[in-house]
């Protein structure tokens, strides 16, 4: 599903060289449920900004689902990331003062769905993740976690490859977090593939494998271990 | 996504943020409308002075006694006494003149006019008939100086509204009732239209004699203080003021016009002078209405911009979520597009509205230029659009994550 080749990120600001990415290559099959962990600066939110095709890579493959992103062009990234990839942010990112409903059905409207579809669809999602009664709140009538919801909602809608969560719980409460997990789960169990960044072991645990980055390489990948949130343990340099 | 739908989304986002959207309108309308306020407004006083420059009379010249160099000595103009009522009906009489219509012998001087206990002292102008046609003089009661006062030497005046006022009080009507000039007894005739005091003179403070009673009775002189004359149409002023003045060269005797005992103006020579003060008008216009469209522009740009960056995480989100490009910047076109045209319609009226209110108190004409709301609307408009379109390209430019980073 993902491949990722030799992938390298360097910053360039001024006349300083900072690398994000230090030739990463990894692989995730359909299915999987990748936690990617790491302290900050390790280059994991770098990764998933590439991985999502928000970001390019200064060198390097990167193959979604047999296509070299790599290699595209802005809109047709545009197109990726509307038909492929599913976003799930960790400040939730939902338009503010639009309601729930009209949120989830954005991607829908850039992806040409007719109007009853999207609605339809929307609907659906948004009582998957238990907003049936939500779905005319405005984002800032919502709570975090509900704020959360709508957004795992919205990026459901175009059915997409890939659902990237880049740290998902980091603005929630654990009560929440934990609902949110739960989310994920469920959805991984339907058959969803999910890349998520996280830094807390606890969060980690929900997933079926880890990789740890640090200064941009990769330092460990366990697969289908039970405890795999013990294996990481923080480092300080 | 279709194009009626992003209007419908457009309208839907500038319907959510009523405070921003009403305060980038609120900057278009206040640049367009003052834009064109202030350029009605100095448009207005244009033409309230070639308005009042206009009813002195058209295609006036005027001929006054006195050399403006005499040889040697120099004497005020008009002290001199070479015109009188003969040089007058020369010039009517003269096949030579052609270029003329209607001549006016004048003999204007001060005196005290007194009715029962009233007394007031103003100007007295002995005048022919033709005096009202060339100076556009309507009689608003009674009638004007006929020929036939002017040959029996009759004691008769027509007033200036002013003049009844001082003399007999506010809107009361004397005709029939005698007064004094000078301490001779006059019948009173008519009464004339006002023409308000606004002008070189005031024309309401006058009183109108014959001018034979003027010269003999009155002042007891033989001289006029003036001709008037009415020339057939502008174009032929020139052509007129040279018949006149060879003829009067050739009366008096004398050889060449750098002798001529007498000086002649007219509406040229005024709307010369007029043409030189709306020049200046023009000018003053035109910088003003510039500095106004550049506050205007400068408001309307500061608002868009600030407006439209403040949006670049939305512009960031919307990319993540598939949009592209083109979709991001013709919403933006769509948005702006929508509150220029909204704002330039209100400023418009709002511009045109205070500009007639205004003009309106302090008695001024109303103009309005399709010029000037056609540039403000275009310059205003263009800047508006400009700056809605230029920082959302510039975000729909950006890397999604760059733009979601935005701060």
């Amino acid at each position: 599903m993902i491949k990722v080749e030799n992938l390298s990120k360097i910053y360039k600001n001024d006349s300083v060289e900072t690398v994000a990415l230090h030739s990463v290559s990894f692989e995730v099959t359909a299915g999987e449920f990748l936690a990617i962990m790491g302290p900050s600066g390790s280059g994991k939110s770098t990764l998933m900004h590439i991985i999502g095709a928000l970001d390019t890579p200064t060198s390097g493959k990167y193959f979604l689902d047999n296509i070299d992103i790599s290699k595209l062009e802005d809109d047709q990234l545009a197109e990726i990331r509307n038909k492929k990839i599913g976003f799930v942010f960790q400040a939730f990112n939902l338009l503010p003062r639009v309601t729930a409903l009209q949120n989830v059905m954005l991607p829908m409207a850039y992806g040409g769905l007719t109007k009853p579809k999207r609605l339809k669809k929307a609907k659906e999602f948004l009582e998957m993740v238990g907003l049936k009664d939500r779905i005319d709140y405005s984002s800032n009538q919502l709570s975090g976690g509900q704020q959360q919801r709508v957004a795992i909602a919205r990026a459901l809608t175009m059915n997409p490859k890939i659902l990237l969560a880049d740290e998902p719980t980091g603005n929630l409460a654990s009560s929440q977090a934990v609902e949110i997990m739960d989310i994920f789960s469920k959805l991984n169990n339907l058959g969803h593939t999910i890349v998520m960044i996280t830094h807390e072991p606890d969060i980690a645990h929900f997933a079926k494998r880890v990789i740890t980055l640090r200064d941009g390489k990769i330092e460990s990948d366990i697969k289908n271990g039970q405890n795999i949130a013990a294996s990481y343990v923080p480092k300080i340099k | 996504m279709e194009f009626s739908e992003l209007i419908k989304e457009s309208i839907g986002t500038l319907a959510l943020n009523k405070m921003r959207t009403g305060l980038a309108t609120l900057g278009i309308v206040i640049g367009i409308g003052s834009v064109i306020a202030l350029v009605s407004l100095g448009q207005a006083s244009q033409r309230a002075v070639q308005d009042q420059i206009q009813s002195l009379g058209s295609n006036l010249i005027t001929i006054t006694p006195g050399a403006q160099t005499s040889q040697g000595v120099k004497q005020a103009a008009g002290s001199n006494t070479s015109l009188t009522y003969d040089d007058a009906k020369a010039i009517i009489a003269s096949a030579d003149i052609t270029e003329v219509t209607n001549v006016s012998p004048e003999l204007a001087s001060r005196a005290q006019a007194t009715a029962g206990r009233n007394n007031t002292n103003t100007q007295i102008v002995g005048a022919t008939p033709a005096y009202s046609v060339v100076h556009k003089v309507d009689i608003a009661w009674g009638v004007f100086i006929s020929q036939r006062d002017l040959d029996a030497l009759d004691k008769v005046a027509v007033l200036g509204p002013q003049v009844v006022t001082d003399l007999f009080g506010e809107s009361s009507n004397p005709i029939g009732q005698d007064m004094r000039i000078s301490g001779q007894s006059f019948r009173i005739i008519g009464i004339t239209v006002s023409k308000g005091g606004t002008g070189f003179q005031n024309q309401d403070d006058i009183i109108y004699i014959p001018l034979t009673t003027a010269q003999k009775v009155v002042f007891g002189e033989n001289y006029l203080s003036s001709i008037s004359i009415e020339a057939k149409s502008e174009n032929t002023i020139t052509q007129a003021e040279n018949q006149i003045g060879y003829l009067l060269l050739s009366r008096h005797h004398l050889n060449s016009p750098d002798q001529a005992d007498f000086s002649m103006f007219s509406q040229n020579d005024i709307l010369n002078t007029a043409s030189s003060i709306t020049g200046t008008f023009t000018a003053l216009l035109s910088g003003i209405a510039a500095i106004s469209l550049i506050v205007g522009g400068i408001g309307i740009m500061n608002i868009m911009l600030v407006t439209v960056t403040e949006r670049t995480r939305e512009i960031g989100l919307r990319k993540a979520l598939g949009a592209k490009k083109k979709t991001i910047i013709t919403q933006f076109l769509i948005e702006s597009t929508i509150l220029t045209a909204t704002g330039g319609f209100l400023g418009m009226v709002i511009g045109i509205l205070s500009s007639w209110i205004i003009t309106h108190f302090i008695s001024l004409p109303f103009t309005i230029s399709a010029g000037s709301i056609g540039l403000a609307i275009l310059v205003s408009g263009g800047i508006g659009i400009l700056f809605g379109w230029y920082p959302a390209s510039k975000a729909a430019n950006l890397q999604p994550i760059e733009a979601l980073r935005y701060e």
